[in-house]
């Protein structure tokens, strides 16, 4: 036992009670980053990664020495409430095989006598193919603005990792859905 | 238990004439720095807010009696709304549901067990004269107080489709936030934060008291098991309340600030909110059931005339049940989408939960084995606790399944799980404990008699409503509706009986305590006889004003 009295004793016990709750809500809030980065590391959720060109290069390399597996990928777009766009893919499938880059195209065109501007959120179903479907190059990662009744056609470049072959979760997946949806920018 | 401390009886007494000095009534009452009268101030406002509760379950067991919609629009004209169309008399279920969760566990259960009856025994349990900041104490209840007011507010604003925040106990983004326009969101969140910050105060004072006023000789492995669970319930609510706040105050910002933590078009993600509400919310009903099961560990043993059988076993499963609630919270939400591995992982981190708690159940049984049992009034509401929160327990544990809940998520059948541990289970608990000392509190010995009877209805009365709402939810029946198929009219009908039913128990119980203060005994130091062994027996009933100036000195060779 120390040797404080007993209200310097309450009072650091106290302290440090305090100390912990405090760090509690220090973690509430370090968890919106840490969240972000966990999706993003490990495809939670189906998360899609994002690649570099060359990255897409050894992965087309790889690719053709290890031998074919194909998937079925499935476009689909929705629209948040609230944003007056007409947004769908241009091919509702596309096969491809692992590896293989692919290009897809999405139509979005603004129906509302006003310019706005849109962000798509995206993700992968099932959840698990997120960490192996790399995108290159997207129009979900910057925000686009419409101008009254503009239609804009918008390419996605990806491809599904080789690693997807290795990948007992994935043994029997034949089909990954890429899903956008499009939201009015906060911004707007 | 861990202590008999009859030596000391001639210390209290020395002081009596000291220790009795009462502030005068408002001072007292209002200013009030006293545990004692401080727990007293939280049973009486968890009773109060209980009341109400329970009455807005009334209104839906009202509602959900028949299939149809009979009642809601005169319950929406109840809360202010004039002429309610059809979605603003939907919305007041939406509060209904919203206010009885909220009003439940932060204003009726969290006060009663941890508040009054934390307040009132911890301190005496230990030997320590008062609570270590009894003036933060104070804050800790008025706080609380004033959560209750701006919640209670809450339902007679604008909160989007109507009037009143119509969004569940969980308070999930997107509904939160955009979903819900107007103040009354707000001021629910408000509440939250109000109630929030009176429990991190009070759980602060526990600690502090726990951890450093204990009578001399009483070590950590020699405190009551109801001392014990207070501590670790302090100990979650320390962890987890704060995370609760900063998720909430991520709502208020989105909702006010134009932040986007939980909004998908700014970035955010609304399962985030999930997460960090489970994060709080799983501890959260471990926090209501633990101090539940100090009380019973007390009574069990003290009704069979043995030390509580394995009590470092029961300390420590609660300390297991306390870390392990930290790592399952997924499993409440196991539909929003969420890989195979995940799932594998909550379910079986959820199950590994029910091996402290069977060896709870296991002791509490242990302990009556062979004791000289007496069937007094708290002895026969522990015995219906362990009955009724073991039921809930094995629903708990068929629910933990990934696989299963796919199948029974938001359908009544986890309506029933959840009452099972907690209105069965933890207000059993509460019930068990109010018999076993309010002639402690109050110096009046309360009717055997009506608190058997009271027992005996309630127990009729909770099951008729709860358990037919497992076939229910078995049947496909969701949650959180106001109406429903002919299909389901059969078990709903039953449990609104069962409502009814439950209703007459609680009368018989303010009829028991109406009796007490008339016609009640005037109850003796130690009432329950040699069986009671802690050291809030040593004093008279009520105990003096100011007790244990001289501190009680616990034995060594005492052994539990």
């Amino acid at each position: 036992m120390s040797t404080l009295a007993l209200e310097d004793r309450n009072r650091r016990t106290m302290l440090m009670a305090f100390a912990i709750a405090l760090s509690m809500l220090g973690l509430g809030y370090a968890s919106v980053p840490l969240y972000e980065l966990f999706c993003k590391v490990t495809g939670f959720g189906g998360t899609t990664q994002v690649a570099s060109a060359a990255e897409a290069d050894l992965a087309e390399r790889l690719a053709s020495s290890a031998g074919g597996r194909t998937f079925s990928i499935r476009f689909d777009a929705n629209t948040a409430v609230g944003m007056p766009w007409e947004f769908r893919p241009v091919q509702v499938t596309d096969t491809v095989s692992v590896g293989q880059r692919d290009m897809a195209t999405y139509i979005a065109r603004n129906n509302s006598d006003e310019p706005i501007t849109g962000t798509a959120t995206f993700k992968v179903e099932p959840e698990q193919a997120g960490i192996h479907f790399n995108k290159i190059q997207c129009f979900c990662f910057t925000e686009q603005t419409l101008q009254p009744g503009q239609e804009v056609r918008m390419p996605v470049l990806y491809y599904v990792d080789p690693k997807v072959m290795d990948d007992p979760n994935m043994e029997g997946v034949e089909q990954i859905t890429l899903s956008y949806t499009f939201h009015r920018a906060i911004t707007d | 238990m861990a202590t008999t401390a009859d030596t000391f009886q001639a210390h209290t007494d020395e002081h009596h004439h000291d220790a009795d000095h009462k502030p005068g009534f408002f001072v007292r009452w209002f200013m009030s720095t006293n545990h004692k009268d401080i727990g007293t101030l939280y049973l009486i406002f968890a009773i109060f807010a209980g009341i109400i509760g329970g009455a807005f379950s009334g209104m839906m067991r009202m509602e959900l009696a028949e299939p149809g919609i009979q009642y809601l629009h005169t319950f929406a004209t109840w809360f202010g709304a004039e002429n309610p169309t059809m979605d603003q008399a939907l919305h007041t279920w939406n509060v209904l549901i919203t206010a009885h969760g909220l009003i439940m566990v932060f204003f009726m259960v969290m006060p009663a067990i941890i508040g009054g009856f934390g307040n009132w025994f911890v301190p005496l349990m230990i030997g320590a004269p008062d609570m270590a900041f009894p003036r933060m104490n104070n804050i800790s209840f008025w706080l609380t107080v004033a959560g209750f007011c701006s919640l209670l507010a809450s339902a007679f604003v604008p909160g989007g489709t109507g009037l009143g925040a119509g969004v569940g106990w969980t308070v999930y983004a997107p509904l939160s936030t955009t979903g819900s326009v107007g103040p009354a969101m707000d001021f629910a969140i408000f509440s939250l934060h109000l109630a929030g910050a009176g429990s991190i105060l009070g759980a602060t004072n526990f600690i502090t008291t726990i951890f450093n006023m204990r009578a001399p000789g009483m070590t950590l492995h020699k405190m009551p098991l109801f001392v014990w669970s207070v501590l670790v319930t302090a100990f979650l609510l320390l962890l987890a309340l704060p995370v609760l706040a900063a998720a909430i105050t991520m709502l208020l910002t989105d909702r006010n600030f134009g932040t986007t933590f939980f909004d998908a078009a700014g970035g955010g993600d609304p399962i985030l909110y999930q997460h960090l509400f489970w994060f709080f919310g799983h501890p959260e009903v471990y926090i209501m059931i633990l101090p539940a099961f100090g009380i019973i560990s007390q009574i069990i043993s003290t009704f069979s005339r043995k030390p509580v059988f394995g009590y470092l076993g029961m300390a420590y499963a609660m300390v297991a049940i306390g870390v392990v609630g930290f790592i399952v919270w997924a499993h409440h939400m196991y539909t929003v989408g969420m890989d195979v591995n995940t799932k594998m992982y909550f379910t079986a981190a959820t199950m590994v939960i029910a091996v402290p708690t069977g060896i709870k159940i296991f002791s509490w049984i242990a302990t009556m084995w062979g004791g000289s049992i007496e069937f007094k009034s708290p002895m026969v509401w522990a015995i219906g606790f362990i009955f009724l929160f073991t039921v809930g327990g094995v629903t708990g544990v068929y629910l933990a399944n990934g696989g299963i809940d796919n199948n029974v998520h938001d359908t009544y059948f986890v309506v029933a799980h959840f009452h099972y541990v907690l209105s069965l289970g933890a207000v059993t608990g509460l019930f068990a404990g109010f018999y076993y000392w309010f002639p402690k509190m109050s110096g009046k010995m309360h009717s055997e008699f009506l608190a058997h009877l009271h027992f005996w209805i309630f127990f009729v009365g909770v099951n008729l409503i709860f358990f037919p709402q497992h076939f229910l939810g078995l049947n496909g029946m969701p949650r959180r509706i106001p109406d429903y198929p002919e299909a389901f009219a059969y078990w709903n009908g039953i449990s609104t009986l069962g409502y009814e039913i439950t209703v007459v128990s609680v009368l018989v119980w303010f009829v028991n305590i109406a009796y007490a203060y008339t016609m009640g005994k005037k109850a003796e130091g130690n009432y329950w006889g040699e069986g009671a062994t802690t050291l809030e027996w040593t004093l008279s009933s009520p105990p003096p004003f100011h007790q244990f100036e001289t501190l009680p000195v616990i034995e060594d060779k005492d052994h539990h």
